[in-house]
């Protein structure tokens, strides 16, 4: 077990747990941030995307030892109360059905937009296939990203 | 107005009642009507009761509530359902508050979701709940002005008299309209004179969902709440044979390592009952990261189990099944299924002289075709919370038929029914998975053995190896085709792992003089269940790609093809039986081929393939437009028409056809779990290929039949046809037929 200090969403948290425990069970079992989803633990469905200052990263595949000063945003954090673009294109475009994976798209479509403010078709399919949705909400997620891309660039 | 005779069912189904500080609660039973099977309807309505499980609250501030107990997967119930009660009770729908019930409701609820039945069942007593509560607050308002009650109008939340020109809130007449009697007679508004209803209305928890609120199994937490896993043997056929534990309780954070045995020996299992294996070693533990180290240490010794009977069913349905030894491969399971295509299989039905039929044939058309076990690899993997005291037995979870884990629960965990109190979480998925709620029974003991407060989580890997899967199948189909090219006869035998997926009354039944439909089946200790539209999900495939074929090998078109058919199977039924509605079914067809200008089709570079289908009481058909880059295919647009008679949210509505031809794109293509000596070969989604969004179709674009039937439901009937929709475009694009599904296996071999 080691103690560490850790910036979420602007805030700080400290936790005392083994070294390898990987952010997303930090996240969920002692901070109670649950708005990041455990999916599959092998970084392949993105249920569990964060951003480490301000990229978006696998939370499952993250080592809380190597977390170190950098900041982590959750869903939690993505906005004072839903009203980031991505967020408010999601329910826009009522895109949500069963809704486990949406936090995890939401953070990878909101890491998108910063990089990329007005991406094509291609850029989201090839940024978002890290992404699994077993409803298969796809093409609403498509146009809720082009909603948000548009909401900010005007 | 359609009159609706409520006395029958009005004490058992509605109470009305007054709210402590003011307003009025109509309580009722919202899926009365939502039971699996007539056996377990009668069994309900010989009862004189029924529970309390939705209710509308009206507030003397004119805030109106409505309580959903809704098991909710993603199919948008909890939004549609409750517009159902707005449209009767005439209130301004962005006003109402759909609130999930409570954690503490003191009662076992009955509730169902699956098998495409939530609209199809709620339909009038919603509607009924609604219009009760308007009619009482009606009479409140002309009871208070003295004026007959045929003078006001509801509307908005109000009542208004326009003589007097007077109007009051609903919430100022709610205390007086709880004290009066409940009407006997309901009149609801007719289909097609709705306001509400047919209108795109948003996901009520949708700003929940995208600001990570909890609201799943997997989210639950509770005070002094350990976690636990469990080790499952790590093939079918094998059994827990002994284990050591002694590393793995000298891992931090670790409370207890021990066995579990599921259900108690010679348990009988009710229709949802099945589990993957019986005896399982737990680790608990305080945080799930711990646990999941510590269940590595765990030392445990496997062996092969013999034969053993299973009992199941009730009454006269009561059974022995046994369950087969053996280490089984998918390559094994393939070549059991073709021998099994060799030799008579049961008949289902036969109409007119098939043999003769064949025997005269000019050309005959003979197919195969087969598709692997599914796993349902829900999102939010199995999870459930248990805290079992002296007092009570608490369960969070998710659950698709809370009813039918009655039995299981008093019976395996020795819980009094009364004693059961179970809060349904949100599930993340479902697709058939948690209609089987062993998860609850292993969390149950868990929780009783541990005296302690804990959720069970399955790992992805728990998840996608303890399945209870969709069967493995085959099927072969047969046309005789005589000189002028007409079909004489229909030949169907197939069979599957350890069902067969043949519904031998559907359509092509009656649209032949000469029709033969064969079964059989081959046991395996794979388990298997539900699974969105089960069994259609493969006939389906099967018929209509058959179907493509066939009409190309007549030179017919293959809209027309199937037109025709249907025109023949209305005028001149062939057989008895037969279980689908032809004109509907052309319905969606002459939409669907309106819709996608079918005859000349805007994008010239795209090969397009089509299939229909009935099945869950609606109809649906697909056109889907492919290219092939770099060998793989690209799915352009799709065009859907669906018939499922009135539609009640639009938005959510079309919002699950597009997932449903997500799912089957992402089926025929990608799906399929392998097995080699038992083993499942695939365990997490590194190695299990999911749809992604770069597969998915650029647009989907769907049409309702618009009609004023009452609703027949959605979840599933737009499913099956789009497997063969792909395989028919997919034949276009490359000039070859694909029979065996995954179809990636076979794209990669060319």
């Amino acid at each position: 077990m080691a103690k560490y200090t850790l910036k979420i969403n602007s805030k700080k948290f400290e936790v005392d747990v083994d070294p390898n425990t990987p952010v997303l069970w930090v996240l969920r079992d002692h901070i109670n941030l649950i708005g990041t989803k455990y999916g599959c633990g092998v970084g392949s469905c993105g249920a569990c995307t964060i951003h480490l200052n301000g990229r978006a990263l696998r939370s499952c595949q993250l080592p809380v030892s190597a977390v170190g000063v950098q900041e982590i945003t959750t869903i939690e954090g993505l906005s004072e109360n839903g009203e980031h673009p991505v967020q408010k294109a999601w329910i826009e475009q009522d895109v949500a059905q069963c809704g486990y994976c949406q936090t995890g798209q939401i953070m990878t479509a909101a890491a998108l937009l910063k990089s990329k403010p007005n991406p094509t078709d291609e850029d989201i399919d090839s940024y978002m296939s890290g992404n699994i949705c077993r409803c298969g909400t796809y093409t609403r997620i498509r146009t809720a990203i082009k909603t948000a891309a548009k909401s900010t660039t005007k | 107005m359609e009159k609706s005779n409520n006395t029958h069912s009005r004490r058992s189904f509605l109470k009305v009642s007054s709210i402590t500080g003011g307003g009025m609660m109509i309580g009722f039973s919202w899926l009365a009507n939502l039971i699996p099977n007539e056996a377990m309807a009668a069994a309900v309505a010989s009862k004189d009761w029924i529970e309390l499980t939705g209710f509308i609250k009206i507030f003397p501030d004119n805030r109106i509530t409505i309580i959903s107990p809704n098991p909710e997967f993603g199919q948008n119930v909890m939004t549609s359902l409750p517009m159902m009660i707005a449209e009767e009770l005439e209130v301004d729908w962005t006003k109402i508050k759909v609130e999930q019930g409570d954690y503490d409701t003191p009662r076992f609820k009955r509730q169902f979701t699956g098998g495409s039945q939530a609209m199809r069942t709620t339909w009038k007593p919603l509607r009924t709940a609604g219009a009760t509560a308007r009619l009482m607050l009606l009479q409140a308002a002309a009871n208070e002005w003295n004026v007959p009650l045929a003078e006001l109008t509801a509307s908005n939340g109000f009542i208004n008299h326009k003589a007097t020109n007077k109007i009051v809130s609903y919430g100022a007449l709610a205390t007086a309209a709880s004290k009066l009697p409940t009407p006997e007679k309901i009149s609801l508004k007719k289909n097609g004179e709705f306001s509400l209803i047919g209108t795109p209305q948003k996901n009520v928890e949708g700003s929940k969902v995208v600001t990570g609120k909890s609201l799943f199994t997997m989210d639950y937490k509770h005070e002094g709440m350990l976690i636990a896993m469990a080790i499952r043997p790590t093939a079918f056929g094998m059994k827990l044979k002994t284990f050591d534990a002694t590393e793995a309780l000298k891992m931090p954070g670790i409370k207890d390592v021990f066995e579990i045995q599921v259900y108690k020996d010679g348990y009988v299992k009710a229709g949802f009952d099945t589990r993957t294996f019986n005896n399982l070693v737990v680790v608990v533990g305080n945080t799930t990261w711990e646990v999941m180290n510590a269940r590595k240490k765990v030392n445990i010794q496997w062996e092969a189990f013999q034969p053993y009977k299973e009992f199941a069913g009730a009454g006269n349905n009561k059974r022995e099944d046994t369950i087969p030894a053996g280490l089984e491969s998918t390559d094994e399971h393939l070549k059991q299924m073709y021998e099994k295509q060799q030799v008579q299989g049961k008949i289902l039905r036969k109409d007119g002289d098939p043999d003769a039929a064949f025997a005269k044939a000019k050309k005959v058309i003979e197919k195969t075709y087969s598709a692997p076990f599914l796993p349902h690899n829900t999102m939010e993997p199995i999870s459930c919370f248990a805290h079992i005291t002296d007092e009570r037995a608490f369960f969070v979870a998710p659950i698709q038929i809370p009813e039918m884990m009655k039995q299981s629960i008093t019976t395996n965990l020795d819980i009094p029914a009364e004693k059961i109190e179970m809060k349904l979480a949100r599930m993340g998925g479902g697709f058939g998975r948690r209609a089987y709620g062993h998860y609850i029974i292993e969390a149950g003991l868990i929780s009783k053995k541990m005296k302690a407060p804990i959720k069970l989580i399955y790992t992805r890997e728990d998840d996608m190896t303890n399945g209870v899967y969709r069967p493995s199948y085959m099927v072969t189909y047969k046309a005789a085709i005589d000189e002028k090219n007409n079909v004489t006869a229909i030949h169907i035998k197939g069979g599957g792992l350890p069902e067969n997926a043949i519904h031998e009354n559907r359509f092509p039944a009656g649209a032949f003089e000469n029709y033969l439909a064969e079964g059989w089946d081959i046991p395996t200790n794979i388990t298997i269940g539900a699974f969105r539209a089960p069994r259609s999900n493969f006939i389906a495939s099967a018929e209509q790609s058959f179907l493509d074929e066939l009409a190309e090998a007549i030179d017919k078109d293959p809209i027309d093809f199937r037109i025709e058919l249907l025109k023949k199977a209305k005028a001149n039924p062939i057989g008895k039986n037969n279980e689908y509605d032809a004109d509907r079914y052309i319905g969606v067809l002459e939409l669907v081929k309106e819709k996608s200008n079918w005859g000349s089709p805007k994008n010239k570079h795209a090969k397009r393939g089509v299939a229909a289908y009935f099945c869950h009481n609606s109809y649906a058909a697909h056109v889907l437009e492919l290219t092939m880059k770099d060998g793989q295919p690209v799915v352009g647009n799709i065009v859907s028409a669906l018939d499922c008679g009135v539609v009640v949210n639009p938005e959510g509505a079309k919002n699950m056809v597009e997932g449903a031809i997500v799912d089957g794109i992402g089926n025929v293509l990608f799906g399929g779990l392998r097995f080699e000596k038992g083993v499942p070969m695939q365990k997490n989604f590194n190695q299990y290929r999911m749809i992604r969004m770069k597969e998915a179709p650029k647009k989907i674009e769907i049409h309702f039949v618009q009609n004023n039937i009452d609703p027949t439901g959605l979840g599933e009937p737009p499913f099956p046809p789009i497997f063969a929709a792909f395989a028919n475009a997919l034949y276009k694009a490359t000039g070859k037929r694909h029979y065996h599904q995954p179809f990636i296996n076979d794209l990669n071999k060319s």
